[in-house]
C-alpha cells in the first residue's frame, strides 16, 4: 500500500512524532511505500538540526534523517509553518535575510500543496497528532 | 474507500477537514484554514466539519483585541469564493455549548454525530485538526 504521513506535533513534548516515525519504519519494513512525510504545525520542529537531546535519549530528528537516507524518503516541512517557527533552509535564509539555516539532512521545505498532493496520490493519508 | 472520479485527467478525491479546536487557544484552526485555502486550488471534492470546540471557529462577533491576535474569522466567509461550500456542524457540539445556527457567521448544514459518522465513512481523505 502507498501511505502518506502527516506529522502535526513537535518532538519530545508530544508522542505523535515518535508514533509517526515508528509507523513509517514499520510500514517500510513490511514492504509498503511511503509517498511522503509532511510536517505541519509544531511538527516542523522535527526538522531542525539544532536538536541536541541527552545522549541516553532518542534523537528524533536524526532518526528521521537516517530513515530518509536508507529508504529515500521525501520529508517535507511546510514553509508557512516553518517560517513561523524558525525552521530555515538556505533559500529561506537568503530570502528572509536570516543569519543561519537549520534544516536537517533529508528534510526539505515546500508548500501545503505537497500535503494535498500526498492525499491525492497515496492510498491512505495517516495523520499523527491530537 | 469511495469511488474516485477521473476528470480532465486528474483524480478527484473527497477531502474532509475536521475542525475540532477553538480558534485561538492553539494554532490548529488558523493553520487548518490555510490548508483548506491552498487545497482549493487542487479542485478536489472538499467538505468541512466543525465539531467539539471547533464550532467556535465560525461563531459571529469574534473580538481578538484582548489577546492581540489576528481575527481570522472573516476568512470563513470567503470560502465560498474558493468553491468550498460544504460546511457541516455537529448538532451535539452546538447544543453542549448553548449555540444555535444563528450564532454562526457562515451558512452551514447542521448534522447529528451519526450523520457526521456517515459523512466520514464516505470520504477518501480526512484531515483532522
Amino acid at each position: 500500500m502507498k501511505f502518506a504521513i502527516q506529522v502535526n506535533e513537535g518532538p519530545y513534548t508530544h508522542e505523535a512524532s515518535d508514533t509517526a516515525y515508528l509507523f513509517t519504519r514499520a510500514a517500510l519494513e513490511k514492504g509498503h511505500e511511503i509517498f511522503r512525510v509532511f510536517f505541519y504545525h509544531d511538527g516542523v520542529n522535527n526538522g531542525t538540526n539544532l536538536t541536541t537531546p541527552p545522549q541516553d535519549d532518542r534523537n528524533i530528528t536524526n532518526r528521521w534523517s537516517e530513515l530518509a537516507a536508507k529508504h529515500n524518503l521525501d520529508l517535507v516541512v511546510c514553509v508557512a509553518a516553518a517560517q513561523r517557527r524558525g525552521i530555515v533552509d538556505e533559500g529561506e535564509m537568503k530570502r528572509n535575510g536570516k543569519s543561519a539555516q537549520n534544516i536537517a539532512d533529508g528534510f526539505r521545505i515546500s508548500g501545503l500543496g505537497q500535503l494535498i498532493e500526498a492525499g491525492i496520490q497515496a492510498d491512505r493519508l495517516v495523520v499523527f497528532g491530537d | 474507500m469511495s469511488e474516485e472520479m477521473m476528470e480532465e485527467g486528474g483524480t478527484i478525491k473527497k477531502f474532509l477537514y475536521v475542525n475540532r479546536k477553538a480558534p485561538y487557544g492553539t494554532v490548529y484552526a488558523l493553520e487548518s484554514l490555510e490548508v483548506v485555502l491552498i487545497g482549493a486550488a487542487f479542485e478536489q471534492d472538499v467538505s468541512l466539519v466543525f465539531m467539539d470546540d471547533g464550532v467556535f471557529q465560525i461563531t459571529k462577533g469574534q473580538d481578538t483585541a484582548g489577546v492581540e491576535m489576528k481575527n481570522f474569522s472573516p476568512t470563513y466567509r470567503a470560502l465560498e469564493m474558493y468553491d468550498v461550500e460544504k460546511l457541516f456542524v455537529e448538532k451535539e457540539s452546538l447544543d453542549a455549548r448553548g449555540l444555535t445556527e444563528d450564532d454562526l457567521l457562515v451558512p452551514v448544514e447542521v448534522m447529528t454525530s451519526e450523520q457526521i459518522r456517515d459523512l466520514m465513512e464516505d470520504q477518501d481523505v480526512i484531515l483532522s485538526f
